[in-house]
């Protein structure tokens, strides 16, 4: 699998670790949110069958985090939004 | 070593989908089938049907590498897979049909201080659930193996290891085929090529499940889909923390016998077994990343294979023959959600992750009872999905064996 890193262009998957899904917020009013909503935040990501937008890190290269969206079925990784959005 | 079943044309009547169930389970695979079985058997539920989008034990039943054991270590996980294990002593038989399960040992490898400390506590925990475990040093790991490098000189030198001599492994194939058999002569319809689409709701409760051959009542509905949990559990409106990655494995060509236990280690990352036939069957770490595509990247069986050759130096002149992959559904705490789900008589079966063969029979087993009394027995009654809200978790990543 090659994943553009927008810095450094495609490089083949071994070089980069995972970040898992992209825009994961934190809890806006954590005081007040409930053992329902931290176990949201804590355990429960998304986990589509498709298009995901998720986290990367190039971890044996520029060391640099940035979001792309993938297809979890082929793998394809879409070209857009244009690399400067997904740093 | 037992003859293998002569094999009769067909196993199984490959039946029309009926209007309306009783059970409709939801994915004929390992589990799906033994929970179909138990519900028939155990329950006198008969009027069932196991619909599968593909065919019948293709998924991951297909998959795995077959490792049985038992030696988890908090005392819901020792239950749950200890009465798995016991079931498969006796599954040849209850089943009339010769799984080729073989008791041959699972040997547990570990390389440093912190692994033996860990190892030591999970043989005595073990051993207070009345699961066989023993602790041998390394000199007794290559008596017990004698292919094991017990070398000082390798980067991480084996420092001893635990033992289930009750472990082994199963014919994996036959095991789905013999809990099919079985099913279908009690009534159960097993359909293939049938994929789920949709549920029927009314209000919070399931009555039915729409599919790609039309529409099914169903007096309750129980999925047991593994890599596909979550999209199933997204058509019925929850969600489960649940994610699914491709888990690879590989054989090498038919050697002579020269393995004679089932090794794994969890820090240079191999499990390998020989399996009848006599290739060598290895599994890797799951690949990092959410797939649904049923194969993973290359450099993955690359450490794979180094980690194995670096243990076994006999192995460096056997080829990889085969590489393949499942998609596993990962839990935060590696240990499977078995129980009730938010909406009424739909039930769950998920989250065994890269350690659901093992427990084919006990899930099937725990799963039909909780379909058949809507409510959990006391083997899953921790494993619901509530743990999550309550932190009531059970953390078996150290026994989980298998790196996520």
């Amino acid at each position: 699998m090659l994943i553009p890193c927008p810095w450094c262009g495609d490089r083949e998957d071994i070089e980069f670790k995972y970040g898992g899904a992209a825009q994961i917020a934190y809890p806006a009013n954590p005081d007040s949110a409930d053992d329902a909503a931290w176990a949201r935040y804590v355990f429960f990501r998304p986990n589509p069958k498709g298009k995901m937008a998720e986290r990367w890190v190039h971890s044996a290269g520029c060391r640099r985090w940035f979001n792309l969206v993938r297809d979890t079925v082929t793998h394809e990784i879409t070209p857009t939004p244009a690399a400067e959005e997904r740093r | 070593m037992a003859e293998p079943h002569p094999h009769p044309n067909h196993l199984w009547r490959n039946p029309e989908p009926k209007r309306a169930y009783d059970v409709v389970i939801v994915g004929a695979g390992g589990h799906g089938l033994a929970t179909a079985y138990y519900l028939a058997k155990n329950h006198g539920i008969t009027n069932v049907a196991v619909l599968e989008r593909g065919w019948l034990a293709g998924g991951n039943v297909a998959r795995n590498t077959t490792v049985i054991r038992s030696n988890y270590l908090w005392d819901e996980s020792a239950a749950i897979y200890e009465h798995s294990l016991k079931l498969w002593e006796g599954l040849s038989e209850e089943l009339d049909y010769d799984i080729l399960f073989s008791q041959r040992g699972v040997l547990n490898l570990v390389h440093s201080l912190g692994d033996v400390r860990e190892g030591r506590r999970r043989v005595y925990a073990n051993r207070l659930s009345g699961i066989d475990a023993e602790w041998l040093t390394a000199e007794e790991v290559k008596a017990f193996c004698p292919i094991v490098n017990t070398s000082p000189d390798v980067r991480y030198p084996v420092m001893g290891g635990t033992l289930q001599r009750r472990g082994g492994i199963a014919k994996h194939d036959y095991v789905a085929w013999a809990f099919a058999r079985r099913a279908d002569e009690m009534g159960v319809d097993l359909i293939q090529n049938c994929e789920v689409t949709g549920f029927e709701l009314e209000g919070n409760r399931v009555v039915g499940v729409q599919t790609d051959r039309g529409p099914t009542a169903a007096g309750r509905v129980a999925i047991c889909a593994a890599g596909h949990s979550t999209v199933l559990a997204s058509m019925a409106g929850f969600d489960l923390p649940i994610q699914s990655h491709p888990l690879q494995a590989l054989v090498s060509e038919l050697l002579e016998p020269v393995l004679n236990c089932v090794v794994m280690s969890n820090a240079v990352h191999v499990y390998v077994s020989q399996a009848h036939k006599g290739e060598l069957v290895m599994g890797a770490g799951i690949d990092p990343y959410i797939s649904y595509a049923q194969r993973g990247s290359p450099h993955v069986i690359e450490y794979q294979l180094a980690a194995a050759i670096e243990l076994f130096p006999i192995f460096s002149r056997a080829h990889v023959v085969r590489t393949w992959a499942g998609i596993v559904d990962v839990s935060p705490d590696a240990s499977p959600i078995l129980g009730l789900t938010p909406i009424a008589n739909l039930f769950i079966n998920c989250g065994w992750g890269t350690g659901g063969f093992k427990a084919t029979p006990g899930a099937g087993w725990v799963y039909a009872h909780t379909i058949a009394h809507g409510q959990p027995h006391a083997l899953n009654a921790r494993f619901a999905l509530e743990r999550f809200t309550t932190g009531a978790l059970i953390d078996e990543h150290g026994a989980a064996a298998v790196a996520h």
